[in-house]
């Protein structure tokens, strides 16, 4: 290939590694990249904060299953970079993110926009370099794509130092050579057969899913497996549209904000079969009563997952598609039983739910209005109760089409990572999914969308107020709304407008269908506001620290008074006392 | 509950790092951690001794295994394997106490490597019990100053923990 400078090089890797797109924002010790970047076929988005840069190379990363790559400068970039590798991290996206440092000889010397962010950010990605020489390049660009969308995928971490991209090298990729890391993707046949026994002696099985389901592509095998042994299925929220939710055997999701039927089925089942999921402190409540009377298999590509959280009677570590694949061969067909039937009168008595009403706008029904309107849309959220109403009452069918910040819960996630969704997906229909809160931490990239015309549609369930706080402020803490008031500011509508997108505004539930209908014709970056309750409310719940059976109805915006009632007597009372 | 783990890491910079950053970040206690050399350059081996039950240290092997530098991980049972510590001691030496202290070193077939007017080093190698023991008991005279390099251990036998 001949000999280039280590930016070319770098530029090489990149395209042999299949990168059509990257996230960015340049800086002085990227020049000599950033000069090689001005003559590459490589996409170069320039975000305004290099926050979004992470979140777009993770929302791309998430939506079409391939490596989110970004690129921030050294020090203050790099710094800034931070929040979007522990999102990434948290829920096992693939990622490479490149950072510039400052010269070799400088490191170390405190120098101007020195960070060591190999150091910074070593708990939060899943491998790191700090190349110290041109020659390094491609080997050290071979193996962070490899160890970012292998086993569990996550996102690693090059840190550049200037001199390193501006230094000769001779290019040749090299064959990876990675004695410390062989990811285990083979079931075990053993395994297989004891986990499929159990799930045909099991009476009252249920298979809960998470994001593993979605990254190994296996919703078809499941959906097989399930449909064999008249499983039911609940996922979480990384395992959201893994399974269609309009299917006899869906459960919806489980935990917090799960559905009742959900929390019901996984502690009275003598079953759990878990798949690519982590037993999650949202998930399952408090611990020592999750599922009592259940034993336990579980499938994960991380053998460090099985046995971390909960005591597992089956391990099975393994990709979980070649899981579910091996286990719908190896089980035979089992007749609707009396467990599905009960099942189903739980789903008849507790379905998800809200007040209906004529003179304010419902959370709930710009969701439901919005899967009427646009089926197929891919839904990013960002985090808070715009989340777990986007999460309910989306009917959600297909993987990759439900993106958001389940573990580390970033607020700012969901306007950026619509952005890489939309530049991945770009027949797609992408909704950000926004409360007023969440927006305005990357409420800047709106520029970024309309310079590079990216359409995404942003759609502002603005109630004023940091919704998921207050909601437990108004529970937990006498209504003492200690700094979660936002005031309903700025105006959204004018803000969209100034960056030259177009701004929509819904008060009142006649006007909602047709403000959705234009936002979803346009074909410009769009933003809706619509103004709802500050005092809607997330139900049902599940409190911190209960047993997901202590999951309890909410009181209604119309209907003060209700949740009140609903807690007396209860076992979760107890704990709303311990809090309060 | 303390368990033996020996490590085979990639010699590069930034390993122990990563090592020592994954047990305070997850919560496990180390007791000692030792590095060094093994025959091969590319490769250092690491004894770390782990407090914790069956369940932390399931956890602690799995975790050091998902690190990438992390070659190998083997728990060695006390029972068949041999393990060593090296200290040394710097003692306070009155004149009429060098006999006794001379007695005791002699008694721990360790030595003294350093003779001063009001002190003495003392290099005691042996299981981490005998050097506890020793230490006990120089305790008397009092103890000045102490280096010790933690615990490695290798399993008896024909078995190896190699790269």
């Amino acid at each position: 290939m001949g000999k280039m400078s280590g930016a070319e090089a770098i530029l090489e890797c990149l395209k042999l590694e299949g990168v059509e797109i990257i996230f960015g924002l340049p800086g002085g010790v990227l020049l000599p990249l950033y000069d090689a970047i001005y003559d590459s076929d490589i996409r170069h988005i320039l975000v305004r904060h290099e926050q979004a840069a992470a979140h777009a190379a993770d929302g791309y990363a998430r939506a079409t299953g391939r490596v989110g790559v970004c690129l921030a400068t050294s020090g203050p970039g790099a710094t800034n970079l931070v929040t979007g590798i522990a999102t990434a991290y948290m829920d096992s996206v693939p990622m490479v993110a490149m950072t510039g440092q400052v010269p070799t000889n400088l490191i170390g010397r405190d120098a101007f926009q020195e960070a060591d962010i190999t150091g910074i950010t070593m708990p939060v990605t899943k491998h790191s370099y700090l190349v110290k020489d041109a020659k390094e390049i491609p080997r050290v660009f071979r193996e962070a794509f490899y160890i970012a969308r292998t086993g569990r995928p996550g996102p690693v971490l090059i840190d550049l130092p200037r001199d390193v991209t501006a230094d000769e090298v001779e290019f040749k990729y090299p064959e990876i050579n990675l004695p410390g890391y062989s990811p285990n993707l083979k079931v075990h046949h053993l395994q297989i057969r004891k986990a499929a026994k159990a799930l045909m002696e099991a009476e009252r099985p249920v298979i809960y899913v998470g994001g593993g389901v979605k990254y190994s592509d296996g919703h078809r095998e499941l959906l097989r497996l399930s449909e064999k042994i008249k499983a039911p299925v609940t996922t979480t929220l990384m395992g959201i549209g893994c399974f269609p939710e309009d299917h006899p055997l869906s459960l919806g999701m489980l935990g917090m904000h799960g559905t009742k039927y959900a929390n019901y089925a996984v502690q009275e089942a003598d079953l759990i079969l878990a798949v690519g999921a982590r037993f999650d402190d949202r998930v399952t409540g408090k611990v020592a009563s999750f599922a009592p009377q259940a034993r336990v298999i579980h499938v994960d590509v991380d053998p460090a997952e099985i046995g971390k959280n909960v005591r597992v009677d089956i391990p099975v570590v393994g990709d979980a598609k070649s899981a579910l694949t091996e286990l719908a061969k190896a089980v035979e067909d089992k007749p609707w039983s009396p467990w599905n039937d009960k099942i189903s009168g739980w789903k008849g008595e507790h379905p998800l739910g809200y007040a209906k009403d004529s003179e304010t706008i419902k959370p709930q029904a710009v969701l439901e209005t919005l899967y009427e309107l646009c089926p197929e849309a891919v839904i990013v959220t960002e985090v808070g109760q715009n989340q777990m109403w986007a999460a309910q009452f989306f009917t959600h069918k297909d993987p990759r089409r439900f993106i958001s910040s389940g573990g580390l819960g970033t607020m700012g996630y969901g306007f950026p990572a619509a952005i890489g969704a939309k530049l991945g997906c770009p027949d797609a229909d992408v909704f950000d999914i926004a409360g007023d809160g969440s927006f305005q931490m990357n409420i800047q990239e709106l520029a970024t969308a309309v310079v590079n015309e990216v359409a995404v549609k942003v759609i502002i369930l603005n109630n004023g107020v940091l919704g998921m706080v207050r909601q437990w402020q108004d529970l937990f803490y006498e209504k003492r709304f200690s700094s979660t008031t936002l005031h309903r500011v700025p105006d959204f509508v004018k803000v969209a407008e100034a960056y030259g997108a177009l701004g929509l505004r819904a008060t009142k539930p006649s006007e909602l269908e047709g403000v959705l209908k234009e936002a979803i014709d346009s074909e410009v970056v769009t933003v809706v506001d619509v103004i709802i309750s500050p005092d809607e409310k997330v139900s049902p719940m599940v409190p911190a620290g209960a047993s997901l059976s202590e999951i309890l109805e909410l009181e209604r915006a119309d209907q003060p008074g209700t949740t009140r009632k609903a807690y007396a007597g209860s076992a979760a009372a107890e704990i709303l006392e311990l809090e309060g | 509950m303390l368990h033996t783990i020996a490590l085979i890491v990639e010699n590069r910079p930034g390993v122990l790092v990563r090592i020592a950053g994954l047990f305070s970040r997850r919560g496990f206690n180390i007791d000692s951690l030792t590095v060094g050399a093994t025959d091969n350059p590319d490769y250092s081996r690491m004894t770390i001794t782990v407090d914790g039950d069956e369940v932390v240290l399931e956890q602690v092997t799995k975790q050091l295994n998902k690190l990438i530098n992390v070659i190998r991980v083997s728990e060695l049972d006390p029972a068949e394997s041999v393990e060593r510590e090296l200290a040394m001691i710097k003692v306070a030496a009155k004149k009429e106490d060098r006999s006794e202290i001379m007695q005791i070193v002699s008694v721990f077939r360790a030595k003294i490597i350093d003779v001063s007017p009001r002190s003495m080093i003392i290099e005691v190698t042996g299981s981490q019990d005998k050097v506890e023991a020793m230490v006990r008991l120089l305790r008397q005279f009092g103890i000045k100053e102490m280096a010790r390099t933690g615990k490695v251990s290798m399993i008896r036998g024909a078995k190896v923990v190699n790269p």
